[in-house]
């Protein structure tokens, strides 16, 4: 399979790829990692006229902490943020989510700001970084601009990335107290798409109050998915079982899988259900595993 | 419509007028003629598309050729010789890791990797490693024995048993 005829444009800095991509607008589409964008091109599901390629601009690959918040650049891989020292630390959930998307040639491709662009309710990267609360940075020829992830999916296909911008970074908050995080997904086979995935945080102060509940659903709804109903039930009380259980149950009342390849309606539900539970406990685990101020 | 681009494959510098839509698996397949690294799938599924690209191993049939522009490109026949085998081919011969061949060009490329990062993985890393290589014939258990093998060879220790396995 072999895509349309398309120009190429391998820009070397951030600056004049922005330019590339303001000059040529609605007819560019931004190359980055490519492991769900060529597949598209091959079936001709898309036919971008002219890809700007963002692989040969420096700068837009890291891992590092910051005052309190870990940025991580939009072209940084996949398998990096595997092998990252910070993430093993203090962030195990995206350990949890890199060893679980598709496979070690694409992980070694495919990029964190791309697995966020795409737009794509399946990818597991937008449930990771709703449960974290992140926040994506975009740039454009007339600056930069921060989106909380929240504000972040509008549709199938379609972020808050507009024509001329580029996804230049991620930003997570580092929560003070003890916090844990974990994120699982049931897939079919490995390398398959999530039929469902759940993604949690929570934090707990010294009486082992909750301060903080993010939980992300991965492929149970047009869009990435946060779980309010489920965070409120953990929020501003020592959780217990009773309290995972309802946030468990919200979480699957709330969501809007459909029936398709991988499970029925009611199957994926069950799925969130459990994974729910599980995650939860196995983010509270973690939290009390270690401390971070 | 073309442009030119350069890259080294196998240790030998090539520059070739490529469209941009070429796919690196094409450019290595038919215009370079080494046609061992395989198609299987065409969807980024399979892994028979394998080769390394500056040491990463990738599939070839979901990157353009374009992108390979500078790059050193590694495929199955830049790995040993019939008269010196790489461990990995040895490993494959000697634990019957291959019965009709088609996938082992993808698995000995991603094996590549996977020993170069972790000489010496169990057998839970190494199954996690070929995760995304298919094989349809052998079901894994000798392709996991070879990589074993070939782990222990490359660590200068005495290779394992190679009896297959009849399960
Ligand atoms: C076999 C296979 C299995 C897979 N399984 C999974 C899985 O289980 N879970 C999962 O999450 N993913 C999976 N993927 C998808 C993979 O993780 C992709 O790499 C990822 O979704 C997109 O990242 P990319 O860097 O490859 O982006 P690309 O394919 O290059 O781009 C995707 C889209 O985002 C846009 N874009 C990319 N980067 C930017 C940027 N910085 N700024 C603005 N726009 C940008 C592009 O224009 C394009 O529209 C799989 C892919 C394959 C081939
Ligand atoms: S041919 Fe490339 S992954 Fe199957
Ligand atoms: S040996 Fe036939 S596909 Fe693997």
């Amino acid at each position: 399979m072999i895509p349309e005829p398309f120009e190429y444009s391998a820009p070397t800095s951030l600056s004049e790829a922005l330019t590339l991509l303001r000059e040529l607008g609605d007819e560019a589409k931004i190359l980055a990692g490519g492991h769900s964008l060529i597949p598209m091109m091959k079936l001709r599901f898309a036919t971008p006229t002219h890809l700007v390629d963002l692989n040969r601009v420096p700068g837009l690959s890291y891992v590092t902490e910051e005052n309190g918040v870990l940025r991580i650049g939009a072209m940084t891989r996949e398998h990096e943020l595997d092998e990252s020292p910070i993430v093993a630390e203090k962030f195990p959930i995206f350990r949890d989510a890199a060893r679980l998307i598709a496979d070690p040639q694409v992980r070694n491709f495919g990029t964190v700001g791309g697995n966020l662009a795409h737009g794509d309710a399946a990818n597991d990267q937008p449930a990771v970084m709703i449960a974290l609360n992140a926040e994506v940075v975009i740039a454009s020829l007339d600056g930069e601009r921060t989106v909380p992830i929240d504000d972040f999916f509008y549709g199938f296909y379609m972020t808050a990335v507009q024509e001329g911008e580029i996804l230049t970074e991620i930003r997570v908050p580092i929560q003070p107290g003890r916090t844990g995080n974990a994120y699982h997904k049931s897939e079919r086979k490995v390398g398959d798409y999530a039929t469902a995935g759940v993604a949690v945080q929570v934090s707990l102060d010294d009486d082992g109050v909750c301060t903080y509940a993010g939980i992300g659903l991965t492929n149970v709804n047009p869009t990435p998915m946060r779980a309010r109903r489920s965070e409120e039930a953990l929020l501003g009380r020592r959780i217990d079982e009773d309290a995972i259980a309802a946030a468990a149950r919200y979480a699957a009342e709330d969501c809007n899988p459909s029936d398709d390849l991988r499970g029925s309606t009611a199957y994926k539900r069950r799925l969130v259900r459990v994974l729910t539970q599980r995650m939860i406990h196995k983010a509270l685990e973690r939290a009390h595993g270690r401390s971070t101020h | 419509m073309t442009r030119d681009i350069t890259v080294t494959i196998n240790g030998e510098q090539h520059t070739v007028a490529v469209e941009p839509r070429l796919l690196l698996v094409h450019l290595i397949r038919e215009k370079l003629n080494l046609t061992g690294t395989h198609i299987g799938c065409d969807t980024s599924s399979c892994g028979a598309c394998t080769v390394l690209i500056n040491g990463k191993s990738a599939k070839s049939c979901t990157i353009l050729a374009v992108q390979a522009d500078g790059a050193s490109i590694t495929t199955i026949e830049g790995v040993g010789t019939p008269e010196a085998l790489h461990p990995l081919q040895e490993g494959f011969r000697e634990c019957h890791g291959l019965h009709c061949g088609f996938c082992t060009p993808g698995m000995i490329m991603r094996a590549m990797e996977l020993l170069e990062k972790n000489p010496n993985p169990t057998e839970e890393e190494i199954r996690w490693g070929i995760a995304g290589n298919l094989c349809r014939c052998t079901g894994y258990n000798n392709i996991v024995k070879a990589i074993q093998y070939a782990a222990a060879k490359l660590r200068g220790e005495e290779t394992p048993s190679t009896e297959p396995e009849f399960v």
